[in-house]
């Protein structure tokens, strides 16, 4: 049993704990601990990745309890491919942060950490109620970062987000009770085994568990109609966390992956892929008004908004084929999503900053030092997240309508598709041409904020952007590793077998 | 003993739900709070209702049959201390919110 499996959760919780006792007014000490910490999750988390990459499955149980009884982390491919990127994408946004952001509220470094603490919580946990216990940490920590900055459309964004996810959270508890009540167990593992064989009185009671807590992932996954708090929040949100936010709703992604895809797979008996019904036709209306949200939209901002519940139209549309190659494709989107959409709102918030008044508005506006150099990324995101040739938005899209060809909803599917990318390219176009053509004939905003200045944050979005670039350039080698991932995250009697023969293991030793 | 409890779990998350959906922020917390209390009830008994067993070992009781189910029971506490954490955020949110907009409204200002 490595012990190293646990490490990505404790790290970023001692991290913060040092954060608040010992550099609580010392911001500089704060932001090098912070850094320090997540270059060592980076780190630890690409050994861990190299762990997994041999397909076996990695049980670890806190205490050495056995494993229907404790709690326990599973590291896995998947859980692995969602640790690295959480401590990528995490590396850039506080690299982000550093400069200057972090300087306009208090704790934005312990928040930050303890964030990351309950993302790879949900990640490697096996246990469904240590599932809501790091949803709670990471909620916790992100309604702190959400009004990190403060200011009156913050707050009133900030309340409502915190009331949405409060009563999600009732929600979740209340499936957890119903789920238990059924089953008497909350480990994935032995509930997958349990689900199989549940009494035929029963299997009401548990499919209405099993569905009150796919609502709860649908609600983290911006799903349509539980997708309303997201555009308010991100555009409140400040730039590096709503950046950060962009692999919080890949967390629903990944645990409607989880529980319908291997829990409740298509091996569970009467609950068999319970959650099927539901999937697509939900993620092509999310996706649908995400690309209208789109076409609509009067700010910038805004404009990333939509286009980050578009991106989870998409990606969910690949999940809900709950088959090999749909999740291969979905898992290709995933990756790229978070990397294309943090890439798109750390860039809104430098060109905003360089437009002085106008900031993000589409409207013109003086031009600005250097505005080629926002324009080239902003031309490159765009066609990312749009989904045009060369990158990785259209390998991704590629993989997903070549894996939905043999399903019924084909044609639905590539409709929607098809139809919201051609108007997220004009949305998206006609931002691009109204921010870097039409220049008004004002004098140029003064360059006063020491924030202009600096190259190290228009860096972090490049590098962003240059992640998608390096997706699409290793798309095979990638998505060769990927299928892989979604072989295993699929194969739900390996994922029992795993669990169950870490019970033998534990009495042979006798703890 | 069923009944009793199943009705009060009914009215808490009756009133909970009808408070949530109110204008105020302040009605707002108090129909959260209702939920929460109605969903820790709602766990406990999940349990199963049992009367005089332990759920913790005691000595000379060596059937299993004798204890409560003692994981409902740190599920609530769980449950209570994480409700009891978020309320409190939620409350100071709420304050803060009230200071600087001028309005206990849920959207920062006055519907017409």
């Amino acid at each position: 049993m490595s012990h190293w499996i646990v490490v990505p959760t404790v790290l970023p919780a001692l991290t913060a704990a040092c954060l608040v006792l010992f550099a609580r007014d010392n911001l500089f000490l704060q932001r090098v601990i912070s850094v320090v910490a997540t270059v060592a999750l980076v780190v630890l988390t690409l050994g861990l990745y190299r762990l997994a990459d041999d397909g076996e499955l990695r049980v670890y149980l806190l205490s050495n309890w056995p494993a229907p009884f404790g709690i326990l982390q599973v590291l896995d491919r998947l859980s692995a491919t969602m640790l690295l990127l959480t401590a990528c994408l995490a590396l850039v946004v506080i690299v982000y942060a550093i400069n200057g952001w972090d300087r306009r509220g208090r704790h934005f470094h312990p928040l930050f950490q303890f964030q990351l603490l309950g993302l790879n919580g949900a990640f490697l946990t096996g246990d469904f109620f240590n599932l809501f216990v790091f949803f709670e940490v990471m909620l916790i920590a992100s309604y702190g970062l959400m009004l990190h900055g403060g200011g009156p459309r913050r707050l009133k964004a900030g309340f409502q987000y915190v009331t949405i996810n409060l009563i999600g959270s009732t929600l979740f508890l209340i499936a957890v009770g119903i789920i238990y009540a059924v089953t008497g167990t909350l480990n994935m593992a032995d509930l997958a085994v349990k689900a199989s064989q549940v009494a035929t009185g029963d299997v009401a009671l548990l499919r209405t568990g099993a569905l009150l807590l796919f609502m709860v992932f649908a609600l983290k996954a911006a799903m349509v109609p539980l997708h309303w708090w997201l555009p308010t929040t991100y555009a409140a949100a400040s730039a590096p966390v709503a950046a950060l936010f962009a692999i919080m709703t890949k967390v629903g992604a990944y645990c409607i992956l989880r529980m319908y895809g291997l829990v409740f797979g298509p091996d569970a008996g009467p609950l068999a892929l319970v959650a099927e019904p539901w999937v697509i036709p939900a993620a092509m209306v999310t996706l649908a008004i995400g690309a209208i949200g789109v076409l609509a939209s009067r700010r910038l901002l805004d404009l990333a908004c939509f286009a980050a519940v578009a991106s989870m139209g998409t990606l969910l549309i690949a999940i809900g084929l709950f088959d090999e190659v749909g999740v291969t494709a979905a898992l290709y989107y995933l990756v790229h999503s978070t990397v294309a959409g943090a890439a798109l709102f750390l860039l809104v918030d430098l060109i905003a900053i360089r437009r002085g008044k106008a900031r993000d508005t589409l409207s013109a506006a003086a031009p600005f030092p250097r505005d080629y150099v926002y324009g080239a990324l902003f031309f490159l995101a765009a066609i990312a997240t749009v989904g045009l040739p060369p990158l990785s938005g259209f390998l991704g899209k590629l993989l997903l309508l070549d894996a939905t060809m043999t399903t019924p909803h084909a044609a639905a599917i590539w409709t929607v598709v098809l139809g919201s990318s051609f108007l997220m390219l004009v949305g998206f176009s006609r931002a691009g041409s109204v921010l870097f053509w039409k220049s008004a004939a004002q004098p140029a905003p003064a360059a006063q904020e020491d924030v202009r200045r600096r190259a190290v944050p228009t860096l972090a979005a490049a590098t962003l952007i240059g992640a998608t670039v390096l997706l699409s350039v290793l798309a095979a080698p990638v998505s060769r590793a990927l299928g892989e991932t979604a072989h295993q995250a699929l194969d739900t009697r390996g994922y029992v077998e795993a669990v169950i023969g870490t019970i033998k293991t534990a009495s042979v030793t006798g703890l | 003993m069923e009944l009793t409890l199943a009705i009060a779990i009914g009215v808490l998350t009756g009133s909970g739900v009808w408070l949530i959906l109110r204008p105020r922020t302040y009605q707002l917390v108090i129909g959260l709070s209702l939920l929460s209390y109605a969903v820790n009830l709602f766990i406990f008994a999940m349990g199963r209702l049992r009367v005089g067993a332990a759920p913790v070992l005691a000595d000379g009781v060596t059937n299993p049959a004798d204890y409560a189910d003692p994981v409902p029971q740190a599920l609530v506490l769980t449950a209570i201390v994480i409700g009891f954490a978020t309320t409190a955020l939620l409350l100071v949110v709420l304050l803060v919110s009230r200071g600087l907009t001028g309005s206990d409204h849920v959207d920062g200002r006055e519907s017409r």
